[in-house]
């Protein structure tokens, strides 16, 4: 297995992860990643699920809830991941991306456009000069089930293109067959692929199915380096859930106690409302804490979202609805 | 720093509760004046703001009362039939679930708590063991009771300030689908919620007599439980009163259940789903601002990670939202009241003076009203007041164990035994400890949870007899589910 910890050159210049917490070590070997893995705190399904219920419960009002949504819109990553997606359909996402509201410049810019690689090129020339990122899915999202050079290509193509931002997905087989090694190899080797691009690591929660699994492979991505952790691939239902949502925020919290750096979460499928937005942001600020509350730590992967958070902020503005013709549907 | 994500005030509106000027006792079904006794007033504890005056009953009020449930007994609920008696009850189960933000509101505004508790907890829980009894009531020959078991008579029953509505529902609603009549004495600083579920019973159109609620302080509740017309008294309170009731009703041959205080153990083993034990942690002490008699009040926890719990637990300790109890995002409310306040400084302050480390997170505490911010002591030993006395309030003792024997060992080592907390992930350690707390409650991996179909009570100086489930029939009836 490679340690990273030994080679700043490999990882891009970036400091290697917790060379001074004895987290270098747990990279060193099978055995070692597997006891380390084995050896953290177990997750209560049952006390999980409450405390993100009683979290869900707080009520957000009046100049707190303008704060969140204006949040929550620089937090999202606006994304087409179809068969059917064109350029046409990237470039308008885009100008979506770009200037949510036309008729409002106050609204911010979404944090990043995600589409498949081959359609990178066309988002980077339309959102040149803005700040908003492009984000490219790679190691044949969704499902991962390809060889790891297939994988690399991929990966490689989309850093080519101009992608920012590499989501990948993990190796769910390899996970649940408790190869937890070559999970984290293939992080490595992806991250390194990604140079100075940022990468999120896909989980898809709704294959791990358990909390404890989602603990896991959340220290396995961060680990092998990951810059976010990111619940789903959109395609797997369940997609992003409060609980899972808690469990990786306690995860880079802890992550970052030992190694000194944070990690980001990504909330991907699934989150369609500014309620649940603003939930998601709750947990955020009592569980990671206040210093995950920006775009750099925290992104909501969505499509349909965004036009919600833009009525609910035109609402609490100006005290009525705008009509569903008023925002534009790409 | 500023916070960046700062909560608006979110206060769940007043207008919902229509408060009197002043309450009668509700006696036969009519709320009258008393004869012999006098009025008092009921405050806010959140702002010292006076919310009624009511009424106190005096010994021929108590008479009144008990005779109006005597005839009551005699003449309606006593011979109705099981299926009929169920009917009121589920009416009365419904009308608090119509009602339920009225009675929430109301219940944080007399007694302080949080309305995430009283609409979350209190009411669901009240509405719950209504519709839980409801269906025993025709059912009681299949109870393990015998084939026919009878009623007792006539209850009194005295309950305490913490949770008045729902300890009034764990005392009327299994007394009434038994067929028994009852006289209930709420706390005199938490009297508002019985008296709005008393107009509750008369809109279900319950029998005139068959609930009598007489306010009033520690006299009236004496003179209750002390007169000869009870077939029964129930008592939820301190061991103090507990014990004077005992001595009261001995050689009466009146039949008699306590459920009184706790110094709960909630045991934290290495192996524990740390995150969920802190939570559990967290509502075990400061659910209901820790003015619980099952409170886990001791946190044992084992050597090796007792430097980490104590670190997330401060951590967690500095996000808990202390205020204004009708807004949804408090999570701790006022202590009930100056007398409760006053005991809990005193136990705190001696905790300092026994050489335990005291902690609280940053809050500021409201300048009106009673206040006391959630509390830790690390560096507890078992010889210290703060680690035996009941403090009934946000205050939590650290203490530590090495191995298993030592816990159970630790835990037992208490006068008390309500209840008792486990946290592993280990399920053959939960059985091994369980059988061997003398607690009558014991959770694992999780603290403070009830049911209606659950029994509660305790063991020793927390009291006998049992609340909730079949058990809590047994209360209410003659014949034992022993023998």
């Amino acid at each position: 297995m490679v340690d990273r910890g030994r080679d700043p050159a490999r990882t891009g210049g970036v400091p290697p992860r917790g060379r001074n917490s004895g987290l270098a070590d747990v990279a060193r070997s099978e055995v070692s990643l597997r006891s380390f893995l084995l050896g953290l705190p177990g997750v209560d399904q049952v006390g999980a699920e409450l405390r993100a219920a009683g979290l869900g419960a707080r009520s957000i009002k009046a100049a707190a809830k303008l704060w969140a949504i204006d949040t929550a819109i620089s937090m999202v990553d606006l994304t087409t991941l179809e068969g059917a997606d064109t350029p046409g359909k990237v470039r308008a996402l885009c100008g979506k991306a770009r200037r949510p509201d036309p008729a409002d410049p106050g609204v911010p810019p979404v944090a990043a456009i995600c589409v498949y690689p081959d359609l990178v090129p066309f988002a980077k020339a339309a959102l040149a000069g803005s700040p908003v990122k492009v984000a490219s899915v790679a190691t044949s999202f969704p499902s991962g089930r390809a060889c790891l050079p297939v994988k690399l290509a991929d990966v490689a193509d989309a850093v080519a293109a101009g992608a920012d931002e590499v989501d990948m997905v993990i190796d769910r087989g390899a996970f649940l067959a408790g190869h937890y090694g070559v999970v984290l190899e293939e992080v490595q080797a992806v991250k390194e692929s990604c140079g100075p691009a940022r990468l999120k690591v896909i989980l898809e929660t709704g294959e791990l199915v358990t909390y404890d699994n989602v603990r896991r492979a959340s220290w396995i991505a961060m680990v092998g380096g990951a810059d976010f952790v990111k619940t789903s691939t959109g395609k797997v239902s369940p997609a992003a859930t409060p609980p899972v949502a808690l469990v990786m925020l306690e995860a880079v919290r802890e992550f970052a106690d030992v190694s000194g750096t944070a990690v980001g979460v990504k909330v991907a499928g699934g989150v369609r409302t500014t309620k649940d937005a603003i939930k998601y942001l709750v947990l955020v600020n009592e569980v990671a804490g206040e210093a995950w509350l920006e775009p750099d730590r925290f992104r909501i992967g969505a499509s349909g979202l965004l036009n919600d958070l833009l009525m609910q902020r035109y609402k609490q503005r100006r005290g009525a609805y705008a009509g569903s013709q008023d925002f534009s549907v790409e | 720093m500023a916070p960046r994500f700062v909560y608006a005030p979110a206060p769940e509106s007043r207008a919902v509760v229509n408060l009197r000027p002043s309450y009668g006792l509700f006696i036969d079904g009519e709320f009258v004046e008393p004869i012999d006794g006098g009025q008092f007033k009921t405050e806010n504890p959140s702002s010292q703001e006076v919310l009624a005056e009511v009424s106190s009953a005096g010994l021929a009020d108590v008479d009144r009362a008990v005779r109006a449930a005597r005839r009551a007994h005699e003449e309606v609920w006593g011979p109705m039939p099981g299926r009929e008696r169920s009917k009121y009850i589920f009416r009365v189960a419904r009308i608090l679930q119509e009602r339920s933000r009225e009675l929430a509101v109301l219940e944080s505004l007399d007694n302080g708590k949080p309305i995430k508790e009283s609409r979350d907890v209190d009411v669901p829980l009240a509405a719950a063991h209504f519709f839980y009894y409801a269906g025993w009531a025709d059912k009681l020959a299949y109870a393990g009771l015998g084939p026919g078991p009878k009623p007792l008579g006539v209850a009194g029953q005295v309950i305490p300030w913490n949770f008045p509505l729902l300890m009034a529902a764990w005392k009327l609603a299994p007394a009434l689908a038994t067929g028994n009549t009852c006289v209930l004495k709420p706390a005199e600083t938490t009297p508002l919620s019985a008296l709005l579920l008393a107009e509750i019973l008369q809109q279900a159109d319950l029998p005139a007599g068959v609930v009598n609620i007489i306010t009033g302080a520690g006299d009236t509740g004496a003179a209750l439980v002390a007169h000869p017309g009870l077939d029964k008294v129930t008592f939820t309170g301190s061991t103090e009163v507990g014990k004077q009731i005992q001595r009261r009703l001995a050689g009466t041959g009146r039949r008699l259940t306590l459920e009184l205080g706790g110094k709960a153990a909630n045991i934290v083993f290495e192996d524990a789903p740390l995150s969920q034990a802190v939570e559990g942690i967290v509502n075990g002490i400061f659910f209901n601002q820790g003015q619980v008699c099952c409170a886990g009040s001791r946190l044992l926890v084992q050597e090796p990670i007792a430097e980490s719990v104590v670190e997330a637990l401060k951590r967690r300790l500095e996000t808990l939202r202390l205020g204004d109890p009708l807004d949804k995002n408090t999570d701790i409310g006022a202590i009930n009241s100056s007398t409760q306040l006053d005991k809990i400084r005193a136990l705190a302050a001696s905790g300092e003076a026994e050489g335990a480390q005291r902690w609280s997170p940053s809050c500021t505490l409201p300048e009106r009203g009673y206040w006391f911010p959630p509390t830790l002591f690390t560096g507890v030993v078992p010889a210290q007041r703060i680690a035996r006395e009941e403090i009934f309030g946000p205050v939590l003792s650290v203490l530590t164990f090495r191995t298993p024997d030592e816990a159970v060992e630790k835990a037992n080592n208490t006068t008390y035994g309500l209840s008792a907390g486990i946290w592993t992930e280990k399920g053959s350690r939960i059985l091994h400890m369980a059988a061997r707390l003398r607690a009558g409650v014991v959770w694992a991996n999780t603290f403070n949870r009830f049911d209606p179909s659950s029994p509660f009570g305790g063991y020793r100086e927390s009291g006998f007899g049992r609340e909730g489930g079949r058990h809590g029939l047994e209360a209410y009836l003659e014949g034992s589910l022993d023998g």
